[in-house]
């Protein structure tokens, strides 16, 4: 199991729950298992996330591992100017 | 290839690296010679223009382009009708664009041609009769939010806008930790002030251009002024219904960007204009073209509040952002959200921001899109609470200051990040303590911005004379030929000058993302690092081959194929010229290639100091003194960085003091050209000093960390802060223009 923190107007859509557990061990299947334990996270994620494991922030790479004692925050899809 | 982290993060002495060689395109940039947007020219080439709506906001009953068709030296007039079914993903590019049923702002296009020159092509324009239904507008991102505001879409909104909202309120973001009420309770003073800031443009000298041929075949070109030419070309081909491959777009030189030329507006619209007359099709944007029709920033209405001990702790901070982001869903409000008190290590942090539409061109980014807004009320209220305590401001910041192990407001632990070490060298400058004098005042400003990484390709060819051909795919805008050809010279051992750095074609070299984000120097720098790295395993393979020994007893030092050790065997060194020069006996071309998703860009942090001086009887700012404190994680080619820096500082100060979008109550932008809007020009600016501070960035081999975007973010706080010093009255609206300077003043009774 990994613990995914989420940001706050998502919690809309997690029931308030702002710590989600799945299980999963890397980027993709905690995102998948994300969108069918949370249906209405599904047009967030496919809009795109960033992902930030351990204080390093993914924007696409699925197959990144993830331990269960990482730290995984969900984060709206980076950009710049 | 697994990319370096910490263990290749070495305390090493460069050779290249953090010295500054010439840059290798200014020969062609101050001869001329160096081909811009514009410059590119074709046999037949056709001239594009665009019809754009002088209405704010109206209905598009009909286009009758039957008289401009008929015009002699007209070969094509389009319209909407003339692009298909799109993905949705990108329909509101298209629609920005080409008008599809409403003109949603002052300056939409809504119908285009090619005509056999500039005359014809201005005539057939006046010749296309357009039936609008007028439609209220509205510009203001307050006003935008009423319930009883005129409605750009009916179902734009998202599933995080709350229910009975106005149809203009189109996304919600939320971030934060801790409890915020828990925090303002445990404060000695809780201070809560509201902002607003104005739209400013990019500003770039370059308006955008390109040229666009279509065969009937169905293969194109593009030659295009773009900070991403992979995105010129996946979005135009999905636009006009293209196969990727068929569409070759070459980026130009670019005179500025700073993220305005991160999307597409006249590039689609050139092609179809091309495919339509079967010739070659040249736009390029006006002046006025760039003000009314491409991105600003956002304005934005933002309230914060924060709780401050009498000792300088802040217990907690909240805001609600409010960004308009032009007629389309999209503001970066929540990048503002996030980055508001990124800066500030807080037990109860809480942002609240709303992206709103409104009838003003869709924005762009600018650089550390949203950022920068959100600092300046932030940082405008740290400052207030400062002076209430009296208390030192950079004491403050160090005491609330994020660190390696900080939960960010944001959400995410902080690694390795420069901010202490950024503020000691503010608190430490002697600009801090210089003295003042009458009506001068002085400001400080912290400013946050993330970084990315993203897909990048490179590919690194060695010369059979020993020289390096090297392809990026991301257009230069700070001086990155530069840096990629420091950074292939220090992995390879070769001089800077036996490098040169071309930026690729699309069908030259696979996808690269955007030059935006801070990015390239880190991302294509790393990829450059790695491809050489890959480069130099060849040559060790064919110095292997020449010695008859194995390939992993050949190391590889200053520029030579040397054996390992003495159980190696005995070998005259081979310099990479030597190996080069018999490739084609050892096994072919040597090339290096990289292709990565570069994530671990590491965060950047800035410190502003500012001080002013204020006419009291004009109102009128003079910019006295400033100086950068930047993080730059290791500085590559100082030169450039110290030329982001400044370049951010200025952009800042015209924002902060005149930058602004100024609409009639017609909702038609008022000032569309550098006469009447106002940028610093270098009689307004003292130097701009600057500071780099180097703490390494763990994701990248030398330690890099973008520095062209966090730059812009402290300027407006800083310059508020000191204005407010120097005039004795807090500004809270920007641009601190002369009569709102004068306004503030003689509301406060002084002056």
């Amino acid at each position: 199991m990994v613990q995914v923190q989420i940001w706050g107007s998502l919690k809309a859509m997690t029931g308030g729950e702002g710590e989600l557990q799945v299980e999963a061990k890397n980027i993709r299947e905690m995102l998948d298992r994300l969108a069918e334990a949370y249906p209405r996270l599904k047009p967030q994620l496919a809009r795109g996330v960033s992902v930030s494991v351990d204080g390093k922030i993914y924007r696409d790479a699925w197959f990144t591992p993830l331990k269960p004692d990482s730290e995984i925050v969900l984060l709206p899809r980076l950009s710049g100017g | 290839m697994p990319l370096d982290e910490q263990k290749d993060l070495e305390v090493r002495d460069f050779r290249i690296v953090g010295k500054r060689p010439l840059r290798p395109d200014g020969v062609d940039k101050v001869t001329g010679r160096a081909r811009f947007g514009a410059d590119m020219t074709a046999p037949g080439m056709l001239v594009g223009r665009v019809l754009r709506s002088p209405h704010a906001h109206a209905r598009i009953r009909g286009i009758d382009t039957g008289k401009a068709e008929a015009l002699a030296g007209v070969k094509a007039v389009i319209t909407s009708a003339d692009f298909g079914e799109v993905d949705d993903d990108l329909v509101d590019i298209l629609v920005n664009c080409m008008a599809h049923e409403k003109a949603l702002y002052d300056g939409h296009a809504v119908a285009a041609v090619a005509a056999i020159s500039h005359a014809v092509a201005r005539k057939a324009l006046k010749l296309i009769e357009v039936d609008y239904e007028l439609l209220p507008h509205v510009m203001d991102v307050d006003a935008a939010m009423q319930a009883d505001a005129p409605v750009l879409h009916e179902d734009a909104a998202d599933e995080s806008v709350p229910d009975g909202m106005s149809k203009n309120v189109v996304r919600r973001h939320e971030f934060g930790h801790g409890d915020v009420e828990t925090g303002f309770a445990a404060a000695d003073k809780v201070l809560e002030r509201s902002f607003k800031t104005e739209a400013s443009h990019q500003g770039y000298i370059e308006p955008h251009a390109c040229l666009a041929s279509m065969g009937p075949d169905g293969q194109a070109d593009l030659w295009v002024c773009t900070q991403g030419h992979y995105m010129v070309r996946n979005t135009c081909a999905g636009l006009l219904g293209m196969d990727a491959s068929q569409l070759r777009v070459t980026a130009s030189e670019i005179g500025g960007g700073f993220g305005g030329k991160t999307t597409v507006f006249i590039e689609p619209v050139a092609l179809a204009l091309s495919r339509k007359a079967g010739r070659p099709v040249k736009m390029t944007m006006s002046r006025e073209e760039v003000f009314r029709a491409s991105g600003p920033t956002s304005s934005s209405s933002i309230d914060v509040k924060i709780g401050m001990t009498s000792e300088g702790k802040i217990t907690a901070g909240w805001a609600e952002l409010r960004y308009q982001g032009g007629a389309f869903v999209g503001s970066p409000v929540e990048f503002g959200a996030m980055s508001a008190f990124a800066a500030y290590d807080l037990e109860n942090v809480q942002t609240i921001g709303w992206d709103v539409v409104t009838n003003r061109p869709k924005q762009a980014a600018y650089r550390a899109p949203g950022a920068p807004m959100a600092a300046f009320a932030v940082e405008s209220v740290v400052d207030e609470l400062c002076k209430h305590f009296d208390l030192d401001p950079l004491q403050v910041r160090m005491k609330n200051a994020s660190s390696e192990g900080s939960k960010a407001s944001y959400g995410p632990t902080f690694s390795k990040i420069g901010l202490p070490t950024v503020l000691k060298a503010a608190k430490d400058h002697p600009h801090y303590s210089a003295p003042l004098g009458p009506n001068q005042g002085r400001g400080v400003a912290v400013g946050f911005w993330f970084n990315f990484g993203g897909e990048t390709c490179v590919s690194l060819n060695v010369n059979v004379d020993g020289t390096i051909g090297l392809s990026v795919g991301t257009p230069d805008i700070g001086g990155s030929r530069a840096s990629m050809c420091q950074m292939a010279a220090e992995e390879l051992g070769v001089p800077y000058e036996k490098i040169r750095t071309i930026v690729a074609d699309t069908a030259s070299l696979g996808y690269n993302d955007v030059t935006d984000g801070s990015r390239v120097t880190f991302a294509s720098g790393l990829a450059t690092i790695h491809a050489a790295r890959d480069a130099i395993q060849k040559l060790c393979g064919r110095a292997a081959q020449i010695w008859g020994i194995d390939e992993d007893a050949v190391i590889w030092e200053e520029g030579y194929a040397k054996p390992a050790g003495e159980n190696a065997g005995s070998f005259e060194p081979l310099s990479l010229a030597e190996i080069a020069a018999t490739a084609a006996n050892t096994g072919g071309p040597i090339a290096g290639h990289t292709e990565v998703n570069a994530d671990g860009a590491g965060q950047s942090f800035a410190v502003h100091l500012v001080d002013t001086e204020v006419d009291p009887e004009t109102g009128a700012v003079k910019v006295l003194r400033y100086t950068v404190f930047q993080d730059a994680g290791k500085a590559v080619h100082p030169s450039y960085v110290e030329g982001q820096f400044q370049g951010g500082a200025v952009q800042g100060i015209g924002w902060a003091l005149n930058e602004e979008y100024i609409y009639g109550e017609d909702g038609r932008l008022q000032n569309p050209g550098f006469l009447d809007y106002r940028v610093p020009v270098a009689s307004d600016l003292p130097m701009i000093d600057t500071v780099i501070v180097e703490v390494p960035n763990p994701g990248h081999p030398y330690g890099v960390r973008g520095v062209g975007e966090t730059s812009i973010v402290p300027p407006l706080a800083a310059i508020a802060n000191s204005v407010s010093a120097a005039a004795g009255v807090r500004l809270t609206h920007l641009p601190m223009s002369p009569p709102r300077v004068l306004k503030a003043i003689k509301a406060n009774g002084q002056g």
